[in-house]
């Protein structure tokens, strides 16, 4: 799995960081980060969560 | 068994229950009861980037009508208003005389804008909660109107009178309230967002209300020339939008037996009745957290609050059992100039408030709010990161005195 996330839809309000603070990270510069592009398995519900609830519909998941 | 499911109302509440109940494995049939005939679509952007013009409806429909989605969730849309509920039978009737039968049944009506008095069919005069509602405003935002009057101060109205300025458009903001917001975040803060405003070229009327329309033409064909306000001045304009808060959808349930009061009253795993739950802005539930009962017209809770009656159907369809309380910390954003507010928990004016960082000044801060000794919410404005690393004192609780240091640590 891959995470991926459209800079230019993010508006960096952190809804991500909230529910997978492994992966996502909305920084002091206001930018969000993605810590972890290929997160362990267990993580998928709450980066699914993340897709669902991120309310610019930025991030989505890749299989790879 | 739970073998039919009614969806009231197909937009961000209902669909999200849809692909709940879906990603669940209800195989049963999903009947979409939707008044509206386009594609359903996100709210947030008709007061900011579609009303700005920067995007088109194509870009804001929501992922779960997109066809491919649509077509897996496999559901039976019927276009039409529901007008009744018949609870014995277990119908929900439809305007055109159409019933459909369900086992479980999901309320998702959402809410209605208030107007004014001699509002009518005055031409130029708007409110703004359908795609309809934003394309037939940005159409005479796109026509340079002299000046725009927008009457109510809090989120969609200050959003609409910021997009407004972004067009460089002429705008008055009218607000019968001493701050923008009093109500919610105090004075202190109101007063931020009444600079915030003003810095942007915002004619701002605070304390004054409305008192009534200047039109010109005959009958049917009437215009708004203007606004006159309790001060006894007279604002000129060709635009008017009214953003008086919203009143939610529960007319069509009057005479079922749901008890309705503000909202669909629910309990605390969202039911009104067996096997029938509320969702989003239509649901009034009782709140251990924060006691009493709370109504929330957040897109976030839209989403959380149907994950969770889906999930409360499919458990226990039928009987009072089974289910976990819906209790959740709210969370919100306004978009507002190049400002970003967010607040997650609740506040009111009578709160204890402490700003953990920045400053009013600055426009960039963190402030806490404080009730009966616990912290009860978080409110940043262009500090996205910190609203959500503070929620968690919310969601505990946390006394006061030890929210206050546990915060500053966390921001520093
Ligand atoms: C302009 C605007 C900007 C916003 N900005 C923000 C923001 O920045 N941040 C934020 O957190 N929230 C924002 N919101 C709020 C958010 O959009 C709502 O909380 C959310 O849409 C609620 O979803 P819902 O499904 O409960 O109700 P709705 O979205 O109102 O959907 C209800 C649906 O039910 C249908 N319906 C109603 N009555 C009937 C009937 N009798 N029969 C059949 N169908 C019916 C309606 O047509 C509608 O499609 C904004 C809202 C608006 C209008
Ligand atoms: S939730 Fe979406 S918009 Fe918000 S920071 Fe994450 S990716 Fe960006």
């Amino acid at each position: 799995m891959r995470v991926v996330v459209d800079f230019d839809l993010c508006e960096s309000n952190a809804v991500c960081m909230g529910i997978a603070p492994e992966v996502f990270e909305v920084r002091d510069d206001d930018f969000l980060y993605i810590l972890d592009e290929h997160p362990p398995e267990e993580l998928r519900p709450k980066i699914e969560e993340a897709v669902r609830r991120c309310p610019k519909q930025a991030i989505s998941i890749a299989e790879d | 068994m739970l073998g039919t499911v009614a969806i009231v109302g197909g937009s961000l509440g209902g669909l999200t229950a849809a692909e709940t109940l879906r990603s669940e494995g209800f195989g049963g049939r999903i009947i979409v009861i939707e008044a509206e005939s386009v594609t359903p679509y996100d709210r947030p952007p008709l007061s900011k980037q579609v009303l700005a013009g920067d995007w088109e409806p194509d870009r804001i429909v929501l992922p779960a009508a997109r066809p491919e989605r649509l077509a897996e969730l496999d559901l039976e849309w019927k276009t039409g208003h529901a007008v009744g509920l018949d609870l014995a039978d277990r119908m929900v009737g439809l305007g055109d005389g159409q019933r459909v039968g369900f086992d479980g049944l999901i309320l998702a009506t959402g809410a209605t804008p208030r107007v004014l008095p001699g509002m009518g069919d005055l031409s130029g005069v708007h409110v703004l909660r359908t795609l309809q509602d934003c394309l037939v405003l940005r159409a005479e935002l796109d026509a340079s109107p002299s000046r725009v009057v927008v009457i109510g101060a809090g989120f969609i109205g200050s959003e609409v009178a910021a997009t407004c300025r972004a067009r460089g458009l002429s705008v008055t903001l009218v607000e019968a309230l001493a701050t923008p917001l009093e109500r919610v975040l105090g004075s202190a803060l109101g007063t931020v967002l009444a600079d915030l405003h003003r810095d942007h070229g915002v004619d701002l009327r605070l304390g004054v209300g409305f008192a009534g329309f200047e039109t010109s033409g005959e009958g049917g064909d009437q215009r708004v020339t203007g606004v006159r306000l309790s001060d006894g001045s007279l604002v000129p304009c060709d635009v008017v939008v009214v953003g008086i808060g919203v009143t939610p959808n529960t007319g069509w349930l009057a005479g079922s037996g749901l008890d309705l009061n503000d909202g669909v009253v629910v309990d605390d795993r969202l039911r009104a009745a067996p096997g029938v739950v509320a969702v989003g802005d239509l649901a009034r539930w009782p709140s251990a957290r924060f006691g009493g009962s709370m109504r929330v017209e957040h897109w976030e809770n839209a989403i959380q609050s149907a994950e969770h009656a889906a999930r409360t159907l499919m458990v226990a369809p039928e009987s009072g059992a089974g289910g976990e309380a819906y209790d959740p910390v709210p969370w919100f954003w306004s978009d507002q100039y190049d400002r970003k507010i967010q607040l997650a928990g609740t506040c009111r004016p009578d709160d204890a408030i402490e700003i953990v960082e920045g400053s009013l000044d600055e426009r960039r801060f963190v402030a806490l709010f404080g009730r009966e000794d616990r912290v009860v919410g978080v409110l940043g404005m262009n500090r996205p990161r910190h609203v959500m690393q503070l929620r968690v004192l919310v969601e505990e609780g946390e006394a006061w005195d030890a929210g206050l240091a546990r915060a500053r640590a966390l921001v520093s």
